[in-house]
């Protein structure tokens, strides 16, 4: 702060102002003052002022043989260029005399800048010292032109193709000095993703070409490297021998001591595994992935660690088998930033298995007793994931939650504990001694749940499971007291936990309770969906068939099956192959987020068309069959929903309120067999809309690829993804019901 | 890859900046702090910050440093891997520079800062990231270079571009010598009652040289079946090596022989790291402590440290630091060897021991007083005590370097190898506490 003040004061200097005092530095007739002054400008460039009114007397500083006054003088240029494009014309001239400067360092900076100059005037200028610099002896100076090429064409793309540019960079990539190969392959690349013109090609690859880029890979800087293997994964081996010479040439880049290196090694082994025929070889190679998978777990960056991780949750879930061994790299360690700790435990619960089962969860016990509440609340559902994975560890995960109680009984700990516990009892219903164990442990600490999730999971263990409950009275009286109190949610909870027990029950010990319920929730409740239900439930329990009633109202939710979130497979063969990328790190496929005017290239405008149309089309068709489906049904409370989905759909927000929507279409249109296909997790329930959609739209728009409707679909996938699968559970019992009613 | 690349302070306000592709509005950036702090807000549970966010179509990729964000921006779906890599060079580099990177360094030298970045990124792709390279033609003294014969001294050298771009030609030195570190470094988790959890060697190699001309070196340890795949009765399995970029990998993935040229001066040859839990079934050096907390009144500590290394080895600057509640104080300590200190800024006392020869075992005690009245929020703070120790002349692994053999085609000098070995403690050798 003080220096900034400091500089302030120093530039505002004396009474006629600072540009004042700058400009009269500027034309000094001494050498020093004037660099002196242009320091000072570019000072005060950086602080953030607008100095381009000094452009002509900076301008007229550009003749020197100081290189680092012309540097600054060329800083300067390059970002005032475009306040005063008529005046750099004037720079040309030393721009183009440099570029014939014995000095290689300056012929370099001479174009490096000329091309930075984003005027379009320039144009005329650049073409002479361009294909001069191009062809210079010194590869220093040939490596700064090939990029310079690809500023030209982001400039004017007709003059770099008239000028012959494009010919001259490809003829780079086969130069005898790497890196200028690198530069000619990034230029190359830039200029692919600007392209308009469709009829130009502007490279292709042939085994040729990828043969001279493997010769090359090893003499690379580590960011030549990084540029060739990128190039090696969009290119498509032709044979099974030339996909294995490749992986057998990116292997020993699994050692190189740049952590991106070795992720795109991983990535582009990745892409020629599938060309490789024999499965031994295949699995031979897979093996050798492992430790620099983990290496890029104990990189000294935290922020390379997480992409690494990222990275990792991609590769298991193709992989599962990769890295089951190696499930003490990822414990956490005090030091690590939380965004890592996190990220650790959703490895670590998907390296579980038979075998480690009793290391991992005291390591996770461990983690448990930490102080940061978000860590604490991940390796809870952490337990209660391996237990649902792992039928044989039930126990002890239920041992330790209770221990957590007992031992740190924050009110944190019960709410996330109680949800777990449902979880557990959901995915082995019925087992008895489970029951035993977990209910007492709830009903003790009833008084301390306080989130809607928890509340919501006892509610529901209350109706499934009456019998166990030993004061089950006093806990429905005040549920009942306080019914108007709670969310619409937790309303229609208690609403569905009284009928059941009431029917479950065979004496008439909590009819009572019944009829407040459904008073308060026909009378005096707010929420339509709770008073629709109360009055469905009423009707139903005033018909005298008391199978049908037994039949609707105790149906049993189908068992869980994991809580583990796991990718679509379309979404994951996109990530696969978007490895190391933005995508990577999101866990979304890229065309999700990136905006489609970065990449104007001709070769996939037609694909994204045909995608976009593709999405909305199927989008109406989506909405129009849901709106047939739900007329009849003739479900009038439905129709509204309906209303609410179509608009999320086309403006495709993305909420959970959506994917909750969607969720109970789904459970809508699977009528015929609701226990089969629903509550499952959240993830698979959008697998459940693509194969009631598949065939439909395949057949509607056989143009457009049902890929393309499974894309689309799994963006919403993604946001069913972290819903937790309480909620769905909500929803499923809500429809359900209704669904048993028609 | 990157687009702009931003120097910001701590609240995001930007220091410095430069723009290579003229492809986002130079205003993007001024979002930066909002976001952040929008990060930082809504994570009542969940925690929320990530080294990435998008907004609006502009990727902002960043990490952290010294209270500094770099951040570099991009439209594109780029290598996410490799910008964070790239801007960690950054850090290191202009820390070579300037001895710390923080925002003073960096309003005091932003002309050079300048420079750096255009010769490390053109148009968003990263050139030289090489400190050593990159100092041989920018430099802050440059009148020293441009005395004479203004503009033809300072020339790019050739190893910017050359394959052997980590190596100048033209390097002399009067005696010819290379010095070898083998540094162990040992990470192990420890349970309250001394069993090891997890523990894993990150060992190093590191190698000054002072060698003339293009030396040709070739590394050799003490067994040829280190690194292959083939299970002999020492089953000395490194795991994920990773090399210095002058190491010749291919010629190490075919024949398992460890060529290179070296660059001038210090660097790390190779890194391994080893997990295999047969090596450390036993910690190195066991601390068991008991803590006692009396409620509202007092906390004793008694803990015991020994040596469990070889007699003839001595463990030097052993430093155990034992924590203890922010709001502890008067402590009295005694210590039958050694010092204890206490650093109420850390919240630990620290028990200092200078030489710790093998097989000892030494005992401390401790009482603090606690505050009457505490705060009932205190979160319950699970911190492990913590082990600093460096053992010389000793490799936990077994690793020996048997020969280095330097061999300069022109020149055909003698050479002289050193070699030195120490196992310390890494950044993680921790004991829990119950």
């Amino acid at each position: 702060m003080s220096l900034e003040k400091k500089i302030r004061k120093f530039l505002q200097g004396p009474k006629k102002g600072e540009a004042y005092e700058l400009r009269s530095g500027l034309v000094s007739q001494y050498k020093y003052e004037r660099k002196d002054a242009i320091q000072r400008v570019i000072q005060a460039m950086t602080v953030g002022k607008d100095v381009s009114s000094l452009f002509p007397d900076v301008l007229k500083n550009i003749a020197t043989y100081d290189l680092e006054q012309k540097k600054l003088v060329y800083l300067y240029l390059m970002n005032y260029a475009k306040s005063h494009p008529e005046l750099c014309i004037l720079a040309v001239n030393t721009f183009v005399q440099d570029t014939e400067d014995p000095n290689p360092l300056i012929r370099a900076l001479a174009i490096r800048t000329m091309g930075c100059v984003r005027v379009a005037r320039m144009v005329d200028f650049i073409e002479i010292p361009l294909k001069r610099t191009l062809s210079d002896d010194n590869p220093y100076v040939r490596k700064t032109a090939a990029i310079c090429v690809a500023k030209l064409f982001d400039l004017s793309p007709k003059a770099c193709v008239e000028f012959g540019f494009l010919d001259q960079l490809r003829g780079l990539i086969k130069d005898s000095n790497p890196m200028v190969v690198a530069n000619a392959l990034n230029s190359l690349f830039e200029i692919k993703d600007m392209n308009v013109d469709s009829s130009l090609v502007v490279l292709e690859f042939d085994s040729e070409l990828i043969k001279t880029l493997l010769m090359c890979l090893n003499e690379c800087t580590e960011w030549g490297r990084i540029t060739i293997l990128d190039t090696l994964t969009k290119y498509e081996a032709s044979s099974s021998e030339e996909a294995s010479h490749i992986i057998d040439r990116a292997t020993p880049q699994l050692q190189h001591a740049n952590p991106s290196v070795v992720l795109s090694s991983i990535k582009v082994i990745l892409h020629h595994l599938g060309s490789v025929k024999m499965p031994a070889q295949r699995s031979a190679i897979l093996k050798k992935l492992s430790s620099p998978l983990v290496s890029l777990v104990s990189s000294s960056i935290p922020e390379a660690q997480y992409v690494g991780l990222k990275n990792i949750r991609i590769i298991l879930e193709k992989y599962p088998q990769i890295l089951s061994k190696e499930l003490r790299v990822f414990f956490i360690k005090y030091s690590d930033p939380l965004y890592l700790k996190l990220e650790k435990l959703e490895i670590m619960v998907r390296l579980a298995n038979e075998s480690n089962s009793t290391l991992l969860l005291s390591e996770l016990k461990e983690y448990a007793m930490e102080f940061e509440s978000a860590l604490v609340i991940k390796a809870i559902k952490s337990i209660g994931s391996v237990a649902i994975k792992l039928p044989d560890c039930v126990i002890k995960a239920v041992n330790i939650l209770s221990g957590l109680i007992d031992q740190r009984g924050d009110s944190l700990i019960v709410n996330e504990t109680t949800t777990v516990f449902t979880n557990i009892l959901r995915r082995y219903p019925g087992k008895n001694d489970y029951i035993t164990l977990i209910v007492p442990i709830i009903s003790a600490h009833v008084s301390e749940i306080n989130k809607s999730e928890a509340t919501a999971s006892y509610i529901w263990l209350f109706g499934e499971y009456p019998k166990y409950f030993s004061n089950l009275k006093d806990h429905l009286d005040s549920l009942v007291d306080k019914f108007l109190e709670y969310e619409s949610s937790i309303q229609l909870h208690i609403l569905t936990s009284v009928v059941k027990i009431n029917m479950a029950s065979s004496s008439n010990k909590y009819s009572n309770h019944l009829q407040r319920v459904l008073e308060l929730a026909t009378k005096e409740c707010e929420s339509a969906d709770v008073r629709d239900k109360a009055y469905i439930y009423w009707r139903l329990l005033s018909s005298t068939s008391t199978d049908s009633q037994k039949k609707v109202i105790l149906a049993k939710l189908p068992p869980i099956e994991t809580t583990i979130p796991s990718f679509n497979p379309v979404v994951l063969e996109h990530l696969i192959k978007e490895l190391s990328t933005l995508s990577s790190v999101y866990h979304r496929p890229s065309y999700t987020f990136i905006d489609p005017s970065v990449y104007s290239p001709v070769n996939e405008v037609q694909h994204k068309e045909v995608a976009k149309n593709g999405k909305s089309g199927n989008m109406q068709d989506l909405t129009n069959l849901a709106k047939q489906e739900i007329i009849n049904a003739k479900n009038e409370n439905l129709l509204d929903l309906d209303d609410n989905d179509a608009d999320d759909d086309s403006s495709s927000t993305k909420s959970n309120n959506e994917a909750s929507l969607l969720d109970e279409l789904n459970d809508l249109f699977s009528t015929p067999a609701p226990q089969g296909q629903n509550a499952q997790t959240s993830s698979t329930s959008t697998n459940d809309i693509l194969s009631l959609f598949g065939p439909n739209t395949a057949t509607a728009n056989q143009n457009t690829s049902t890929g393309d409707v499974n894309r689309g679909l799994s963006d919403l996938n993604l946001n069913a993804a972290p819903s937790n699968s309480n909620t769905q559970q909500k929803t499923d019992k809500v429809n359900n019901d209704l669904l048993d009613l028609f | 890859m990157a687009s702009q690349v931003h120097f910001l302070d701590i609240k995001g306000k930007p220091l410095l900046s430069r723009d290579y592709k003229g492809d986002i509005p130079p205003n993007t950036i001024e979002k930066f702090p909002l976001l952040i702090l929008e990060l930082e807000d809504d994570n009542d549970e969940e925690s929320n910050y990530k080294p990435f966010i998008n907004h609006q179509g502009i990727n902002y990729i960043y990490i952290s440093h010294n209270n500094l964000y770099i951040c570099a921006l991009t439209r594109k779906n780029e290598n996410v891997m490799a910008i964070i890599v790239f801007l960690s060079k950054i850090v290191e580099v202009l820390t070579q520079y300037f001895k710390t990177l923080e925002e003073e360094s960096i309003r005091d030298n932003f002309v050079i800062i300048y420079e750096l970045l255009d010769e490390m990124m053109d148009f968003g792709y990263a050139q030289t990231t090489d400190t050593k390279i990159l100092k041989q033609y920018i430099t802050q003294d440059y009148f020293k270079l441009v005395k004479k014969t203004p503009s033809r001294i300072v020339q790019p050298p050739n190893a910017v571009t050359n394959s052997v771009n980590w190596r100048s030609d033209g390097i002399m030195y009067k005696k010819n010598e290379a010095f070898l570190d083998v540094v162990e470094s040992i990470n192990m988790l420890i349970s309250a009652s001394g069993h090891v959890l997890n523990s894993e060697i990150l060992g190093k190699i590191k190698i000054k040289s002072h060698l003339s001309g293009m030396p040709d070196l070739r590394l050799g340890l003490n067994d040829k079946g280190i690194f292959s795949e083939e299970t002999n009765n020492r089953n000395l399995d490194l795991e994920d090596i990773k090399f210095h970029q002058c190491v010749r990998l291919s010629k190490f993935e075919n024949e398992k022989i460890i060529t290179f040229i070296p660059p001038d001066g210090e660097f790390t040859l190779m890194s391994y790291r080893l997990s295999s839990n047969q090596f450390l079934v036993k910690p190195l050096i066991l601390v068991d402590c008991k803590i006692k907390v009396h409620q509202h009144s007092r906390i004793e500590i008694i803990c015991s440290v020994k040596a469990q290394i070889k007699k003839k080895s001595v463990a030097n600057n052993v430093e155990v630091m034992i924590p203890i509640p922010e709001d502890a104080d008067t402590p009295k300590s005694s210590a039958q060897y050694g010092s204890v200190k206490w650093h109420p800024e850390k919240a630990c006392l620290i028990w200092k021991l200078r030489t710790f020869p093998g097989g000892k075992q030494y005992f401390m005690s401790s009482e603090l007083g606690l505050p009457a009245v505490s705060d009932p929020e205190a979160i319950l703070s699970k911190r492990p005590i913590k082990l600093n120790f460096s053992i010389p002349y000793f490799t936990t692994s077994g690793i020996q370097v048997r020969y280095l053999r330097i061999n300069e085609p022109k020149l055909q000098y003698q050479s002289y190898p050193w070699v030195r070995y120490i196992t310390q403690a890494g950044d993680d050798y921790t004991v829990r506490i119950k």
